[in-house]
Formats: C-alpha cells, sequence, structure tokens
C-alpha cells in the first residue's frame, strides 16, 4: 500500500461520493516516506490534488467514510479492510460507509491475492483510525477546555467523562483537521477490540442475499452493447479467415470485429459478435465460419505430455535446496522408497464467468466495470495492450463472482477493451462457460519424483523432493530464465518443519504452450499431495502411526508442530472409529500460511469412499473475524476436494475435452463433509494468511485416509472416489 | 418480432425478443433485473433459478415464450425488506462467500419449503444438488434451511 501519486480531485469525488467540507485522514508520501495526514478540505472547491490519500473521511453531518482498497471476492475484505479502521476509530461498522478503490495509483496495489490483505495492511491501517480517534478526541477536549484526559471516544463520538458531555464526530470535524496528525497513536489493546476479533457479520451479506450485488456481470452502462467472442480451443492457432454473413442476419447482432486478447507473451485473436442482448451475440457467434490455422497444435495431448513429465523425472533437475549428503545416504541406506506423485492441470472456475464491460471514448479515454481481484492489473494490461496511458483507464471494482487466483489477470479485459475501441461504444464482452473453461489460464499441473530412506528404527535419513512440472511463469513471461530455479513452482517443498538430515530438493522445467496461472494457493495446492503422501508412505514403512511419526520429525517447537499437535487433539485422534472409517492427516506451511487437516473417511459396502468429516486447524497468530476465518476454510475444503476427486482439465486434439459443469464437475451439496474448524489465534505480531492455507492438506489428507481404510496408496489426481477399489 | 407480456414479481413487462430466448436473459438484459445470475448456461449450476407459479425453474434453460401468462418470482421478489425467513437464516448464518451462486440457492431452498417445510438433510442434498457453490458454502447452506424452517414455524 504504497502510495506513488496523488489523487485527483475529480477521482476523489466520484470514490468518496461527498461534498461540502470533510476531514481526510490518509497518507501523504513524501519521497520515498509515507506519513499519516490529515486536512480540512472543501469538497468542492478543493485544488485538482489532495495531497492526503484518504482512508478515513469524516464530514460535518458526521458521516464517516472508509476506504476498502481490496476488492472482495468472497474472502471478506470489504468488512476486514474497513475493519482495521473501524475498530481505532471507535464506530461500528453498520453506521459507516464503506467505498471500493478503483486502482487510483495513490492507493498503490489494490491486489487481492496471495492471502495477503489483512497480513498486510494490519498496522498501518489501525494506525490511521488510532490516529483520526486521537485528534477527534483532542479537538473535543479543546472545544470543551477541559483535559485530554478526561475525554474519550465511543460509539463515533468523544465523551467527556465527568460531566458526560457528548459531541458527535462530524462537530469535532473542524477542529481536528487544525491538528497535527499524531506520529505515534495509542493502538487499542486486543483486549478491548469490539470489532477485530468477534464474528460480526459481514456487510455485503444483506446484499447478496436480495439480488443487490453489483457483480461484473450486472454493470449497466447507458447505450450498452453485448459481445460474445469467438476463439479457436487449440491455443497457438492462427486466424485464416472467417465469414460472417449469416451472422449478421442475425436479428440484434449489429456488428463482428476482430478481438484479441493478451496474456502475457501470448496474443488470442477472437472474432467477437456484437448485439443488442447477450443471446443475440451468442446466436450470431453460433452462425460464423471460421477457419483456423492450427500450426500443428492440434497434436498435443495430455497423454503425451504426462508421458514426457514422467521420462523427465529422470533427470537430476536443478537443486532447489540442499543440505546434507542426499546421494550418498540414501544410496547407502538400507531402506528406501520411491514414488511418483502426478496431478492434473485444472480450471478456476469461479460461478461467475470472466466478463468486463468497457466503454472506449473519445480522446482513448476509457472507463471499465469488471470484477477484479486487482485494479492496478487491469489499468495496466489495458494500458500496455492498447498503447495508451494508465492514467487514462478507470476502473470500477465490481463485486467478484469468485476470483481463486484467475481474476488477478486482466487478459480477459484486454480483450473487451479491444473490443470496445473497435466499435466506439460502451460494450458487455461475457464468456460462456464453455469459454471461462476452455480458455484458459489453468493451474499446472505438477509430478513429484519423491524418494526417502530410514534407518533399522525407523527414523528418515534422506529425503528427496523433486517437481517435474510446466511453470505458471514460464507460460507467460517472455523473459523467463529456465536456467534457474522456478520459487514458484518448488513452492514450500523445502519449508516443512520436518528434520531430515539429508535433503535434496530440485525443479525440472518442462516447457508448454496452454496458458498457466496461479489458483487459490498456487503451487502448494499440488506440491502438498506429494509431500504430505510420501511422509505418509514412509511411516508406514516405519510401521508408526502417520501423526506420531510426524510429531517425532519435528524435535523443535514450531508453529506446525504445534498446529499439529492441536490437530491431533481436535480430531481425536486414535479414538475408536465406526466400522469401515479411517483417518489421513495432513499438513502444508507455505508463502501463505499454514494449516493442518484430519479427514475421516468411509468405504461403503459397494467399495466407494465417502468424504465423511474434514477437521481443520488454522493458524492465523491474529484473526479479524473468526466465523469468516471458518467460512473460508470451509470453502477451501470444497475447493480440495473438487481438485482432489473431480474431472480436471483433460487435452485432446490441443483443446480441453471439459466444457462446462457436467464435464468439469464441482462438488455438490450431497457430497460436501461436515468441516469443523479450529483457529490458533495466540496474538502477537505474526499474522498469517486465511484464504488459501486450508487447501494444499485437503488432498493428501484424504488419500491417506483412503490409504488407512483400504491399503490402497493413492499418487495421481485426480482419483474417483467411486473407483479406488 | 412477437412481444411477450411477462409477470415478474406481480409487475408486468413487455419484452419484444426472439422467442427462443431464454428467460434469464429477458430478464436480465431486457427487463434489466440482475439478481438472477448466468453461471452455465445449460441447467448444471442453479444460478439462474427462478420461480414460475412458485417452482423453481433454470431460466438459462427455459424459453421466454414459455413463461408468458405465468408467474414468475426472482431472488428480488421474494421479499421487500429483505425479511424472507430464508433470508434472514442467511444473514443469520452468513452463508453468502462471493455470493454469485446465492440467488440461485436462495430460491431453490425457497422452493424447498413451501413443499416440505421441515426438510431432512436428505431432502436438501436432493433439492439442493442442482446449486454449484463453487466457494464451498453448503455446509452452511443446509443449516440455514434448517434455521429458516425453524422461523417459518
Ligand atoms: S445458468 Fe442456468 S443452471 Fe447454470
Ligand atoms: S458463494 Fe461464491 S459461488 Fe457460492
Amino acid at each position: 500500500m504504497q502510495p506513488t501519486s496523488q489523487l485527483d480531485r475529480r477521482n476523489f469525488i466520484r470514490l468518496s461520493g461527498l461534498t461540502g467540507a470533510a476531514l481526510v485522514l490518509g497518507f501523504r508520501s513524501s519521497g520515498a516516506e509515507q506519513t499519516a495526514d490529515a486536512a480540512l478540505y472543501n469538497l468542492e472547491t478543493a485544488g485538482s490534488t489532495f495531497e492526503v490519500t484518504p482512508f478515513v473521511i469524516i464530514d460535518k453531518m458526521g458521516l464517516i467514510t472508509i476506504m476498502s482498497n481490496k476488492p472482495e471476492m468472497g474472502q471478506g475484505t470489504y468488512q476486514s479492510i474497513p475493519a482495521l479502521i473501524a475498530e481505532e476509530l471507535e464506530v461500528s461498522l453498520d453506521k459507516v460507509i464503506i467505498k471500493q478503490t478503483s486502482g487510483e495509483a495513490a492507493y498503490g496495489s489494490q491486489t487481492a491475492g496471495g492471502s495477503s490483505s489483512v497480513r498486510g495492511s494490519y498496522n498501518q491501517l489501525r494506525k490511521t483510525g488510532a490516529s483520526a480517534r486521537e485528534m477527534l478526541v483532542t479537538a473535543a477536549s479543546q472545544q470543551w477546555n477541559v483535559p485530554v484526559t478526561e475525554c474519550y471516544a465511543e460509539n463515533a463520538s468523544v465523551i467527556h467523562k465527568p460531566t458526560g458531555k457528548k459531541f458527535g464526530y462530524g462537530e469535532l470535524v473542524e477542529t481536528a483537521s487544525k491538528l497535527e496528525v499524531p506520529k505515534n497513536p495509542t493502538l487499542k489493546k486486543p483486549e478491548d477490540f469490539k470489532i477485530l476479533g468477534k464474528s460480526i457479520q459481514r456487510p455485503d451479506i444483506p446484499l447478496k442475499v436480495s439480488g443487490k450485488a453489483m457483480f461484473g456481470m450486472d454493470a449497466q452502462v447507458p447505450g450498452m452493447v453485448y459481445a460474445s467472442v469467438e476463439r479457436c480451443p487449440v491455443f497457438g492457432s492462427k486466424l485464416i479467415s472467417y465469414d460472417d454473413s449469416a451472422a449478421l442476419k442475425i436479428k440484434g447482432v449489429l456488428k463482428v470485429v476482430k478481438s484479441e486478447r493478451v496474456y502475457g507473451k501470448n496474443k488470442y485473436e477472437g472474432i467477437a459478435v456484437v448485439a443488442e442482448n447477450y443471446w443475440a451475440a451468442l446466436q450470431g457467434r453460433k452462425a460464423l465460419k471460421v477457419q483456423w490455422d492450427y500450426q500443428g497444435f492440434d497434436k498435443f495431448n495430455s497423454k503425451e505430455y504426462e508421458q514426457s513429465l514422467r521420462d523427465m523425472a529422470k533427470q537430476d533437475g536443478l537443486v532447489a535446496h540442499n543440505v546434507g549428503d542426499f546421494d550418498k545416504t540414501f544410496a547407502d541406506s538400507g531402506i528406501k522408497l520411491e514414488a511418483l506423485y502426478e496431478t492434473p492441470i485444472v480450471s478456476h472456475s469461479p460461478m461467475e464467468p470472466m466478463n468486463c464491460t468497457v466503454n472506449w471514448m473519445e480522446g482513448n479515454k476509457v472507463e471499465v466495470w469488471v470484477s477484479t481481484q486487482g485494479p492496478n492489473i487491469i489499468k495496466k494490461e489495458i494500458a500496455n495492450s492498447q498503447g495508451i496511458s494508465q492514467d487514462d483507464v478507470k476502473v470500477n471494482v465490481m463485486f467478484n463472482g469468485g476470483g481463486f487466483g484467475r481474476r488477478l489477470y486482466g487478459d480477459f479485459a484486454t480483450e473487451a477493451a479491444s473490443i470496445a475501441r473497435a466499435i466506439g461504444k460502451p460494450v458487455k464482452m461475457i464468456w460462456t462457460r464453455e469459454d471461462d473453461t476452455q480458455a484458459g489460464p489453468f493451474r499446472p499441473m505438477t509430478y513429484s519424483a519423491m524418494k526417502g530412506s530410514l534407518s533399522a528404527d525407523g527414523k528418515v535419513t534422506a529425503f528427496q523432493h523433486k517437481v517435474i512440472s510446466p511453470s505458471i511463469n514460464g507460460t507467460s513471461n517472455a523473459k523467463y530464465d529456465k536456467t534457474k530455479v522456478d520459487g514458484t513452482m518448488v513452492e514450500g517443498i523445502s519449508d516443512q518443519k520436518y528434520e531430515f538430515p539429508n535433503m535434496k530438493n530440485a525443479y525440472v522445467y518442462s516447457e508448454t504452450h496452454i496458458p498457466l496461472a496461479a489458483w487459490r494457493s498456487v503451487t502448494s495446492s499440488t506440491l502438498a499431495f506429494a509431500h504430505e503422501c510420501f511422509i505418509d508412505e514412509l511411516a508406514v514403512k516405519a510401521k508408526k502411526d502417520p501423526l506420531a511419526f510426524r510429531l517425532e520429525l519435528m524435535s523443535k517447537e514450531s508453529d506446525a508442530k504445534k498446529v499439529l499437535t492441536k490437530i491431533k487433539e481436535f480430531s481425536k485422534w486414535g479414538s475408536p472409529l465406526p466400522k469401515g472409517w479411517a483417518r489421513g492427516v495432513a499438513q502444508y506451511e507455505f508463502f501463505a500460511g499454514l494449516a493442518a487437516h484430519v479427514v475421516e473417511v468411509s468405504k461403503k459396502a459397494d467399495g466407494s469412499i465417502k468424504i465423511e468429516k474434514v477437521y481443520c486447524v488454522i493458524d492465523l497468530g491474529t484473526v479479524v473475524n473468526p466465523d469468516n476465518v471458518k467460512a473460508q476454510v470451509e470453502g477451501a475444503v470444497a475447493m480440495g476436494i473438487t481438485a482432489a476427486t473431480k474431472d480436471g482439465i483433460v487435452f485432446e486434439k490441443g483443446q480441453s475435452l471439459q466444457t462446462n459443469f457436467q464435464n468439469n464437475r464441482m462438488l455438490r451439496m450431497n457430497e460436501m463433509p461436515k468441516v469443523e474448524v479450529m483457529i490458533l489465534a495466540d496474538g502477537g505480531a505474526k499474522i498469517k494468511g486465511v484464504g488459501e492455507p486450508g487447501l494444499p492438506p485437503v488432498a493428501p489428507a484424504i488419500a491417506n485416509a483412503i490409504f488407512a481404510a483400504t491399503g490402497k496408496r493413492i499418487r495421481r489426481m485426480p482419483f474417483d472416489l467411486n473407483k479406488i477399489v | 418480432m412477437p412481444v411477450f407480456n411477462l409477470t415478474i414479481n406481480g409487475k408486468a413487462h413487455s419484452v419484444d425478443v426472439d422467442a427462443s430466448m431464454p428467460l434469464l436473459w429477458a430478464i436480465r438484459d431486457v427487463v434489466g433485473l440482475t439478481g438472477t445470475k448466468f453461471g452455465c448456461g445449460i441447467a448444471q449450476c442453479g444460478a439462474c433459478t427462478v420461480h414460475l407459479d412458485g417452482s423453481p425453474i433454470r431460466s438459462c434453460s427455459f424459453p421466454v415464450v414459455a413463461a408468458v401468462g405465468k408467474k414468475i418470482t426472482t431472488i428480488e421478489g421474494i421479499s421487500e425488506k429483505m425479511d424472507h425467513a430464508v433470508q434472514k437464516a442467511w444473514i443469520e448464518l452468513q452463508v453468502p462467500q462471493c455470493g454469485y451462486c446465492q440467488s440461485g440457492q436462495i430460491m431453490t431452498a425457497v422452493a424447498l419449503l413451501k413443499t416440505k417445510p421441515h426438510p431432512t438433510d436428505a431432502d436438501i442434498d436432493a433439492a439442493m444438488a442442482g446449486n454449484i457453490c463453487r466457494c464451498g458454502t453448503y455446509q452452511r447452506v443446509k443449516k440455514a434451511i434448517h434455521r429458516a424452517s425453524e422461523l417459518m414455524k
């Protein structure tokens, strides 16, 4: 959140929706430094730019506006970001107006990703709220002419303790604005918190149970038309020609234009059918006759690509991490294990398909309405792809109908912008579910070649995790350096708290032309499967209880050890289960945080497996809204089960076989296990992420439970729960 | 081009569209009620669920012509003040995450409770299996349906 430039007046008024005079509190950047600052602005007559990047605005009527600079995609930032300010400001969240920032440079990065939103803002935003509170309290003491120590803030007012006199914040705005902003305001003690750490109802929920929440899909712009784009389902193809004569005859179809979608180094051509309504655009698209040159990419298929990954598993690869002497210890060991783990490409499939509304105006000024995890990303990608200035791209951030990493990319917005530019009218481009399923970018598959050796008394003497995979960065970045270990593709494998005396982890890079992207919990979502199932294999080989075996590998105190100890107790590990039931455990620690799960499965008479229950312990340090954390973990479990047990994306003849939810199936209500979540929040400075850590342990905990129930070791995702035995 | 007369949430609307246009697009693009969502277009996800004479249908796969003369209810029409028992239960249990599937979840749940005021878990599984929630709010949806059933007593 590094303010990089100033906010102009027009943008500010649009953002805040305010007129008249108001106390504006936020940050001012002076060189590399940024300091809290405040000013009273008359919003109608203020100069053209605001020196202060406002986070809190209080007008003279007492109306309080708080900025949320992270998009809301279901993870709760619409509450959690303003909550940080409101707590310190002593106002309840239902009394403030929350405004979503829109990629204004002054607000710095507004990207919600990497489970970082609260972690990144926790102290700074609390300080902003605390500064405002102290200034208002001081202002009241001056207006009453009483010692400041006799005054305190509560419920958007300042109260004089001895007399009970009261000023609403609005009445203090003028005086407060003349005060210095405190450099080190006193933050509230956690035990005095009224919002943070409490399960307060989220302000976006009423909007979402009444159809009032506005998603990108719901943007309405006067004069708007609709577009659907025909693309080649075979990545890497070139357009030879198209015939739009039949399409143009369809009632409602207005125009057919070429479009271009830019994803990193890749450019994808399309033919956009523009119509009065979306249905007509779809009909027109069906009537197009298009000829593509596949350029040989129609030969690409998953089967061969997967075999190439298996073959590459024999290579040494680049060393990512090396302690002790793995090679010698492993070679000399009498008890050893080797296994290859395989995972699929999967789609993000948020429930709201990709869509973007763009108005291309005179002078190449652009306004965009979009569900995005990062308005700055949208600005940058549209500006770069269209050769215009970022300052001329105005982004309206809508509620995201799911993100999961997919909306960290602006490719679909560049496509919509190219259409809007060609037709010179506001246009809403909507991807069909088929487009959304087939056009990528996707989560990459990773293969993991695992090796481990044990001493006679069942201690791990050597361990290796070698990742063989394409790379997210490699498919988008033209300057990708394949001579270096790709940190994202080996995420977490060298950071687990298991103490292995000899460990050598490695990375083998595999080229692909399929566009790849970060997906909720990124590469940890597949690497944890290999890592934690193989630990289980070693435990079995050592004839030890899998949870006890893991704890034995952690002699030193750590958060991971604490989490495993807690999950043992929380899941009643070792207690008797109904006949046919069994348990599995897994944990994973990576950039976003740390969680451990115990899964209980049952084996049915027909041999199928049912996931009955999932216990989760998530380690946070500090928690903003416990109920929301639970919701996020419940969601991560559902998503993890889908990725582990449903279809994945399979390529044949260069294109995805999966098209829509009938063959790219998602977990449904009747398949959802019971989920119980325990949050570890022992305070302290360290704050861990919420949205992602619940995901990586899901698949390995299920597979480990299935092994315990059936004796069958699963080394490939996805696995069909009806076809295990 | 035929004009179709639709009754949506008790209000008459005439829409001048192709007879094959699914009701979903007539509701969203022509009438302008955007609470009903597009998720798949092939009756697989339930995001577009509305009521036709009180019964849930997938409006993405239902031609507008077949809705003429029937009472159509969308999420905007189930209550004026957000005080339907299902909405209250949804708020109380903080069901939505991203919220995109929730209009459909709620419309299906409202219809279920009409035919089965006291549904069992199995009834809920059967009735709600057609509504995908990618955010994974299923556990809360189930609890909230039980809660709404209590609130309706
Ligand atoms: S949009 Fe109608 S069921 Fe999915
Ligand atoms: S709440 Fe996001 S899809 Fe259901």
